[in-house]
């Protein structure tokens, strides 16, 4: 299953997963509370400053997730152009990109199991208290495992369709495909419990 | 237990695999996909606690950086994106879609499940626009506007919803936990 971690090695890889979490916080929190232009163009710059740090090619896929952001920043340009409120605009502009670069900046960073290891972390206290935090990881295993095979299964769904019928297949290929998936968990159901269980 | 495992984490990695089939994108970036319907499935189908279950193990490997949202999107960077009131509404519209199919249980199951979908719907609209408020520092009735576009496909897949819920209840009455 492909992740989001950049597969560029840079040092913050081998940061612990943890600290890099509670200083996301502790930035996303700062720039929620600051409010003007200079702050917040200097934080900006200082995310720049960190994609680009371990290379061009770190830089250009990070800038290429943020791209998602550029519906959001026009809608604000135009509504601060027409009001008449650009330094508003701006400093709204400049903490909705920096808030999600740096949130994108430690998803990049940090490794699939480096973040499944904080989450068993975080359940730790579940587990002094008598509950059962097995269940959760097993659940995490089985979603990993069987997003790419259900994407397959209706894959070829869609494909049967098409090979019927002239038009492009619509919501009645959910109702199979949402079968395929209530099946699949009677097998693993049937299968966990072959191997002795929970 | 392994049985309500299974359920909760395949509806996990099908409002996953939904986010796959192809999108249409409509004006200000939030995509309209099978995702939505997928949260609201879990509610109808799998029952309040069950399907709440689901959509927070899906939400948990979106935070963990896979790229399971629509579009490829994930990452920690979603939740402080604009549309994140919308995500972290989520696991509540599930919640009470859930709660609505199995407690309205006298009209038949096309019609509770799609009005639960509905109102699960009203909630995923009501963080959201808060959200939306919150991050592009507007009003709510600002905010609100934004999203007026999306209504009628969001009606849409309420409806949807109902329908897929009764035929699945129809094909597999003992999965359909919310009736069980």
């Amino acid at each position: 299953m492909i992740s989001l971690t950049s597969p560029v090695e840079t040092r913050a890889h081998d940061w612990p997963a943890g600290a890099k979490l509670g200083a996301l916080s502790l930035a996303t929190m700062a720039l929620f509370a600051m409010g003007g232009v200079a702050g917040h163009a200097a934080a900006f710059a200082a995310m720049l400053a960190l994609y680009a740090a371990p290379g061009a090619v770190f830089f250009r896929s990070g800038m290429a997730r943020l791209r998602v952001l550029w519906p959001f920043l026009a809608i604000i340009v135009l509504w601060h152009v027409v009001a008449a409120t650009p330094g508003q605009g701006a400093v709204i502009a400049l903490r909705l990109v920096t808030a999600v670069g740096l949130a994108n900046l430690v998803t990049m960073t940090t490794r699939l199991s480096d973040m499944i290891a904080v989450v068993r972390w975080l359940a730790a206290p579940l587990r002094r208290v008598g509950i059962d935090t097995r269940a959760l990881e097993l659940g995490i295993a089985l979603v990993i495992r069987f997003t790419p095979m259900l994407a397959a299964k209706g894959t070829q769904l869609a494909r049967a369709w098409r090979a019927r019928a002239a038009r492009r297949p619509g919501w009645r290929i959910v109702t199979p495909f949402v079968l395929c998936a209530i099946d699949d968990a009677e097998h693993v159901a049937d299968a966990l419990k072959a191997r002795g269980g929970l | 237990m392994e049985r309500n495992i299974a359920l909760v984490a395949l509806f996990a990695a099908l409002i996953a695999a939904l986010g796959v089939i192809p999108q249409v994108t409509l004006p200000f970036g939030v995509p309209v996909t099978a995702q939505s319907l997928g949260v609201m499935l879990c509610g109808t189908v799998l029952g309040a606690r069950r399907g709440a279950m689901a959509v927070l193990l899906f939400m948990l490997l979106v935070c963990l950086g896979l790229p399971l949202l629509s579009g490829g999107r994930g990452g920690l960077g979603v939740i402080v994106s604009p549309t994140g009131g919308f995500f972290i509404a989520f696991p509540i519209a599930a919640f009470v879609a859930g709660l609505i199919t199995q407690s309205w249980r006298r009209v038949p199951l096309a019609l509770s499940a799609g009005v639960a979908a509905a109102v699960g719907g009203l909630v995923l609209y009501a963080f959201g626009i808060f959200g939306l408020a919150q991050v592009l520092g507007k009003s709510l009735g600002e905010a609100a506007l934004l999203v007026t576009v999306f209504i009628p496909g969001d009606a849409i897949k309420a409806v949807l919803a109902g329908l897929i819920t009764s035929a699945l209840y129809r094909a597999r009455p003992r999965a359909v936990l919310s009736r069980a």
